[in-house]
C-alpha cells in the first residue's frame, strides 16, 4: 500500500465510513487519515491525535461603503444567488446566500464594494500512534464547506496512504472529496435504505470513472439488498462484517478496534491487503 | 399548519425510521423527505396511487462555445470554484460551477453564456387529501438548499383542508440542505444514538438549529448499545434545557421492516412500540397544547 489515495463514501450516513477509515489507516505501515465530513466530522473523536497545528478557513464576503454606493442596483442585478438587495435607501447583503463569487464588486461602476474575510472554519492536523490526522471543522450555520474540503485535500502530502472519510450522500462535498482518489470504497448497510442509497454513489463514481469495490457493513441473517445491487452491477464485495454488539461497542466509545484486539487487527489487515491488489489492478487496468 | 421536522446531524441514526413511524401514528396529509442527497422515505412512506414528477432546474450553469473561444484564459483565472479546464478551446466542469455568471461577464469575445442545468427531479405522491413530497438530486450536483425550499413549497401547496401538522424527513449534518429544512420549523425533533460520534454531532446540530427559533426535542435510537452514552445524552439535553422525549431500543426488526417496505409502526417490534411513546410524549408540543 504506497501512496495510495483511498476514499471512503457511502450514500446514507452512518454506515460506518469512519469505522472503516480509521481501522485501515491504523493498521497500514504510513498513513495519512483525511476527515472530509466537515460538518459532523468524528475521525478525531478516535485517533485523539495531539494537533501540531491549526489553520482557520476564510471565504471572501463584499462589504459596501454606503458614502460611495450610488444604488445603482447593477451588483443587485448581478448576483446570482440573490445574496444582495436593495430596500430602504441601501445596500443589504445576506451572507448565507452569498458564495464568494466576488461579480458583484466587478459590475459596479463605483468601486463601492470591497471584499473582507469571513471565517467559515478550520482545519486542524496531528499524529495519532504513527497515523497522520488531518480534520475539518465547519462552524455551524454556515451553510457550505467545499472550500474546507479543498484545502483539507491539499494537506495530503505524498509518499503517504491517504485514507479519505467522505460525508455522507451524493452532493458537490462528496465530488470533491473523491477528486484526487485512486480508488473507492462505498460502505453499505444491508437494508433497501443503504441499497438504494449505494446505488445513488455508484453512480457517481460511474460519472468519475473511479474505480470502487463493497463493504457491507452490519450484515445480519436474512435479506440483504445491498449484497444484491452488489451483484447485479458487478461491484466486488470487498469484505461482509456481521453486527457484532463487541465492535458496536467499540465504536460508540470511539474506541479503535484493531488498536483493542487482535482478531480485528487482523481482519482489518487483510482488508487493507485486499483493497490493496484491487487498487493496483485498478491502476493497471486504466493504464 | 404547523411543521415537525426531523433531523440528526449524524447520519444513519435513524430520522427515516422514525419519519416513516410518526407519519404512520399521526395519519398525517402533509409530508416531505428533504433528504434531496439520499432521499429513502419513498421507500417505506408508499401506498399514494397518483405520482406527479416535475424536473428541478438549479441555477443555470456557464457554457463554453468552442467555436468562439480563443484560449485566453480570462475565465479560468477569475473563476473562483477552480470550475473552468483550461486547453483549446476551454470548458467548464458542471459539477464545480456554482452559477455565478462572472466568466461569462469577462468573456471579451462572447463566448460564454449560461445553461438550463437539470439539477434533478422532484415528485409528488397523492392519495385522496394526503400529499407526500420528496426530491432526487442528481450526483454531484450542488444548490441543494434551493432543492429542499422547493420540496416544502410544493407540499405546502396542495395541501387541502386544516391540518394540524406536517412530518418533513431532513438529512445529515449541518450545511445547506439542514439550513433550508430548518428555515420554517416549529418543532425539530433530533434523532440522536448514543455513541461519542453521535454526541459530538449532536451538539453540532442543535448550535445550528437553535439560530432557527424552533423548539428542539431529542430522542435517542438504538439506545441499548450504549446505555453510558445514552445517559449522557440525557444529561446533555437537562444541562441544555432540551426536551427529551425518550428512548427507541435497537431492534433487528427495523431492518426487516425496512426491507419489507413497511414503517416500523406497521409491524408489531419494540422499536414500533418505543417511537409511538416517542410521539405520544411529543406530540402536545408539536400541537402546542403545552409544553
Amino acid at each position: 500500500m504506497k501512496g495510495k489515495t483511498i476514499a471512503f463514501l457511502s450514500g446514507k450516513g452512518g454506515t460506518g465510513k469512519t469505522f472503516l477509515a480509521v481501522n485501515l489507516a491504523s493498521v497500514a505501515p504510513s498513513a495519512v487519515y483525511i476527515d472530509c465530513d466537515v460538518e459532523e466530522p468524528n475521525g478525531h473523536l478516535f485517533f485523539r491525535p495531539a494537533w501540531q497545528y491549526s489553520r482557520t478557513i476564510h471565504v471572501p464576503l463584499p462589504q459596501v461603503d454606503p458614502a460611495v454606493c450610488n444604488g445603482c442596483r447593477k451588483c443587485v442585478d448581478f448576483c446570482a444567488f440573490s445574496a444582495l438587495a436593495w430596500a430602504n435607501g441601501q445596500l443589504i447583503l445576506f451572507e448565507a446566500l452569498c458564495h464568494g463569487c466576488g461579480g458583484c464588486m466587478m459590475v459596479c461602476p463605483n468601486q463601492a464594494l470591497c471584499e473582507a474575510d469571513r471565517e467559515i472554519g478550520e482545519i486542524k492536523g496531528g499524529t495519532s500512534a504513527g497515523v497522520r490526522v488531518i480534520s475539518g471543522f465547519l462552524k455551524p450555520g454556515e451553510a457550505t464547506g467545499v472550500s474546507i474540503v479543498k484545502s483539507l485535500l491539499t494537506q495530503a502530502g505524498s509518499g503517504c496512504s491517504v485514507f479519505i472519510d467522505c460525508p455522507p450522500g451524493s452532493s458537490c462535498m462528496v465530488s470533491e472529496s473523491i477528486r484526487d482518489a485512486d480508488y473507492c470504497v462505498l460502505v453499505a448497510e444491508p437494508t433497501r435504505f443503504g441499497a438504494h442509497n449505494l446505488n445513488m454513489v455508484h453512480e457517481l463514481l460511474r460519472l468519475y470513472n473511479k474505480p470502487c469495490g463493497a463493504v457491507l457493513n452490519k450484515c445480519q441473517p436474512g435479506e440483504d439488498p445491498s449484497r444484491d445491487y452488489c451483484l447485479h452491477h458487478g461491484v466486488p464485495i470487498l469484505a461482509r462484517i456481521p453486527f457484532d454488539e463487541r465492535l458496536g461497542l467499540l465504536n460508540s466509545n470511539a474506541q479503535i478496534a484493531v488498536r483493542e484486539d487482535k482478531g480485528y487487527r487482523e481482519m482489518f489487515q487483510a482488508l487493507l491487503l485486499r483493497i490493496d491488489k484491487e487498487a493496483c489492478d485498478a491502476a493497471v487496468g486504466h493504464s | 399548519m404547523r411543521q415537525l421536522v426531523i433531523l440528526s446531524g449524524k447520519g444513519g441514526t435513524g430520522k427515516t425510521t422514525v419519519a416513516g413511524a410518526f407519519i404512520r401514528l399521526s395519519e398525517t396529509r402533509a409530508c416531505a423527505d428533504c433528504d434531496v442527497d439520499a432521499p429513502n422515505l419513498h421507500l417505506v412512506n408508499v401506498a399514494y396511487p397518483l405520482r406527479d414528477d416535475e424536473p428541478y432546474y438549479a441555477l443555470p450553469l456557464a457554457d463554453i462555445d468552442p467555436a468562439l473561444c480563443v484560449s485566453c484564459g480570462e475565465c479560468h483565472s477569475i473563476c473562483r470554484f477552480d470550475a473552468i479546464i483550461p486547453g483549446g478551446p476551454y470548458r467548464v466542469n458542471d459539477h464545480s460551477c456554482e452559477g455565478c455568471g462572472v466568466c461569462a461577464l469577462v468573456c471579451s469575445v462572447g463566448a460564454i453564456h449560461m445553461k438550463p442545468h437539470h439539477a434533478g427531479n422532484m415528485t409528488l405522491y397523492k392519495k385522496e387529501n394526503a400529499v407526500f413530497s420528496t426530491a432526487e438530486l442528481k450526483m454531484g450536483s450542488g444548490t441543494s438548499g434551493l432543492l429542499v425550499s422547493q420540496v416544502k413549497k410544493r407540499m405546502n401547496a396542495v395541501v387541502e383542508g386544516d391540518i394540524p401538522f406536517s412530518v418533513v424527513d431532513g438529512s445529515p449534518g449541518i450545511g445547506c440542505p439542514v439550513i433550508a429544512t430548518l428555515s420554517g420549523a416549529d418543532v425539530t425533533l433530533i434523532v440522536a444514538e448514543p455513541s461519542l460520534s453521535g454526541i459530538s454531532d449532536l451538539e453540532r446540530i442543535v448550535k445550528t438549529a437553535r439560530g432557527f427559533g424552533t423548539q428542539v426535542a431529542v430522542c435517542v435510537n438504538k439506545a441499548d448499545i450504549n446505555p453510558a452514552r445514552t445517559r449522557q445524552i440525557q444529561e446533555y439535553c437537562k444541562r441544555e434545557g432540551l426536551f427529551f422525549v425518550g428512548c427507541i431500543p435497537y431492534d433487528p426488526l427495523a431492518v426487516v421492516a425496512v426491507n419489507r417496505g413497511v414503517t416500523i409502526a406497521d409491524i408489531q417490534c419494540p422499536s414500533g412500540n418505543a417511537a409511538a411513546e416517542v410521539y405520544r410524549r411529543l406530540l402536545p408540543v408539536i400541537t402546542q397544547r403545552s409544553h
